[in-house]
């Protein structure tokens, strides 16, 4: 078990270092970074100050590991438009996105695990037929649209729940269902072939047969055992919301990290979006890890892998 | 489509007189199946009005997608009371909004066919050396999938437009390059089955070179899985070019893209909500087509993998 641990460790740890450099390189990528800093028609002497003052004349790889022993330090460089450390500035911002994100998958969990069951239980059934539909129609729902047909008829026309900003719980509402829907197609046919190959196992039948009660054969017995992989597939959907939730928090204006990398990209604060493409990374990284180790503690099978 | 049920009535003819004397070949079975799938029929047909909307849309409409008439903004589409002559009414810049639907189709349908091939390139080059080779080449192959899968979607995409500037290349270029993981995933897994088989070991034996073996023997038997996934991907090409215009880091204006239209469409969501719910509506019957196509595709090649 700990051979597993650390060798998925040491592959977590690659990656994590393939996307710094990867994220890094973000700032060489479209010219003179000095020149994007000052302006197109900046003087001469700004821009050799600024190249000075950030070091750009110094070969690429040295900036990489002078960047790279900072950011192990936990410093990401600084702010272009606000001049603090972007750490800072994103660590503000980051609450609202991990509520967002965990509220998100709270919800697709809530729906999708229900649905996957009965689905299951009853295969080619009506129940099961609408859960397909749901999936496959909401895959095909673009999500900024989703949100903002939400936004017309649950805060325009109904006035239930506030349309943008993130000063309270209500203001989450509608940004979760959008963000959850988005996963929960992936969870919900997750779970219906789990639950439709463990119900076949003989494990069940033999509980069956010693005449325990339906409920507690599909819950206890049967749900536990196909819940293990959709556990783990959360987890990496949650790095992948949390990347995604950009394109939530701009419709709804929720100011969270996401809303922070759109406003960065138009203030052209290269730092703040370096650090964010690199802070999202870790936490897809950080969550797959974590969903390797889970499954390997939870199915000791996995573990030779 | 047409060529098909041509193909497809001598066939039936035939299993009806007698059911037990003539088996259907393989290509033959797998006719019946597709025209019996109401998915992927509905997907196929959906997908080729798409498809003829796009080619046809100087035909269909005697607008431009950029001609502005501002003695004519906003107005309402027939079915809500507005004029014949613009039947699905303007936009806030009076541009004939069938017309921007209608060329609009055409940026979608080629971002998409774009991304996707540069994607299934890529993907399937990768997938298909690490499920033959196996080993090392396994091992760097798995480890490109997990930084790709690192690397938030999204953003980088948005970071990438903002540094080049939003053209519909770099747009091709950066969903091309960025979606190419689940091309390898699945190739991947498929071409590890695929080498076991026997032909695959007698091509080898017999002295064929590996290219002739990869191209001859392995990708014909991986294609299925290709083609689905290329539906797959092509889908959320379109999506994803959508959401990137709808942010405003896509392709630029005054290009119809559907997405751009929602985006543009926004300002005026509380009066005229139709300017967001009619390419919204055709976002959402394109991309849910190509989806169901893709599964279409996926029960009539591997019928006995379904659930």
């Amino acid at each position: 078990m700990l051979l597993y641990i650390l060798k998925r460790l040491g592959l977590a740890v690659l990656v994590a270092l393939t996307v710094s450099a990867l994220s890094f390189s973000l700032l060489f990528m479209a010219g003179d970074p000095a020149i994007s800093i000052a302006g197109e028609n900046a003087a001469a002497e700004d821009i050799a100050a600024i190249t000075e003052r950030y070091g750009f004349d110094r070969p690429v790889l040295v900036q990489y590991a002078d960047w790279l022993v900072s950011a192990a330090r936990g410093d990401l460089g600084r702010s272009w438009y606000f001049d603090l450390p972007t750490t800072e500035i994103i660590g503000d911002r980051l609450g609202v996105t991990m509520t967002l994100g965990l509220l998100a998958i709270c919800f697709a969990l809530l729906l999708a695990i229900p649905m996957g069951v009965a689905a299951a239980v009853k295969p080619n059934s009506l129940i099961d037929r609408a859960a397909l539909f749901i999936s496959v129609v909401g895959q095909a729902i673009p999500s900024f649209w989703f949100g903002l047909i939400l936004i017309v008829v649950f805060s325009i026309k109904l006035g239930l729940v506030p349309a943008s900003g993130s000063s309270s719980w209500k203001h989450f509402i509608l940004p979760t269902v959008v963000l959850g829907y988005y996963a929960t197609p992936a969870i919900m046919r997750l779970t219906r072939a789990g639950m439709l190959e463990v119900l076949s196992a003989d494990y069940i039948r033999t509980a069956r047969a010693k005449g325990l009660a339906p409920r507690k054969v599909l819950f206890k017995h049967a749900l536990r055992n196909a819940i293990i992989p959709v556990i783990s597939l959360a987890a990496v959907q949650m790095g992948f919301m949390l990347g995604g939730s950009i394109v939530v928090e701009s419709i709804f204006a929720l100011h969270g990290a996401g809303y922070l990398a759109w406003e960065s990209i138009s203030r052209n604060d290269l730092p703040v979006m370096q650090a964010l493409i690199l802070v999202f990374s870790m936490f897809y990284i950080l969550f797959t890890f974590l969903a390797d180790v889970l499954n390997a503690w939870m199915d000791p099978r996995l573990r030779v892998g | 489509m047409t060529d098909t049920t041509a193909s497809e009535s001598p066939a039936m003819t035939l299993s009806k007189a007698a059911p037990k004397e003539a088996p259907l070949s393989p290509r033959q079975a797998m006719v019946r199946r597709a025209l019996r799938h109401r998915g992927l029929i509905f997907g196929a047909l959906v997908m080729g009005i798409v498809i003829f909307i796009a080619l046809c849309a100087p035909l269909l409409t005697q607008y431009s997608p950029y001609d502005q008439d501002l003695l004519a903004r906003m107005k309402p589409p027939v079915f809500l009371g507005g004029e014949p002559a613009h039947w699905l009414g303007t936009d806030a810049l009076g541009r004939d909004f069938w017309a921007r639907l209608a060329y609009g189709a055409r940026i979608s349908l080629m971002i998409g066919l774009l991304a996707a091939t540069i994607s299934a390139v890529i993907g399937s080059v990768l997938g298909i050396l690490a499920g033959y080779f196996g080993g090392r080449v396994d091992m760097a192959v798995t480890f490109l999938i997990n930084v790709r899968l690192a690397m938030p979607v999204v953003l980088v995409a948005l970071a990438v437009v903002a540094l080049f500037g939003g053209s519909l290349m770099v747009v091709v270029s950066v969903l091309g390059l960025l979606l190419w993981d689940r091309f390898a995933v699945v190739l991947r897994a498929a071409t590890m089955q695929v080498r076991k088989l026997e032909y695959v070991a007698a091509a080898e034996v017999l002295g064929a070179s590996l290219p002739r073996v990869l191209w001859k023997d392995i990708l014909p038997n991986v294609m299925n899985h290709l083609i689905v996934i290329f539906t797959l991907e092509m889908a959320h090409a379109i999506i994803l070019e959508a959401a990137l215009s709808f942010l405003g880091l896509g392709v630029q204006p005054p290009t119809p893209s559907w997405g751009l239209m929602i985006s543009e469409g926004k300002e005026m969501l509380l009066f005229e909500p139709w300017l967001i719910t009619i390419p919204g509506v055709a976002l959402f019957f394109l991309v849910l087509s190509i989806n169901m196509l893709g599964d279409g595709i996926r029960d009539v090649t591997a019928p006995e993998g379904r659930n």
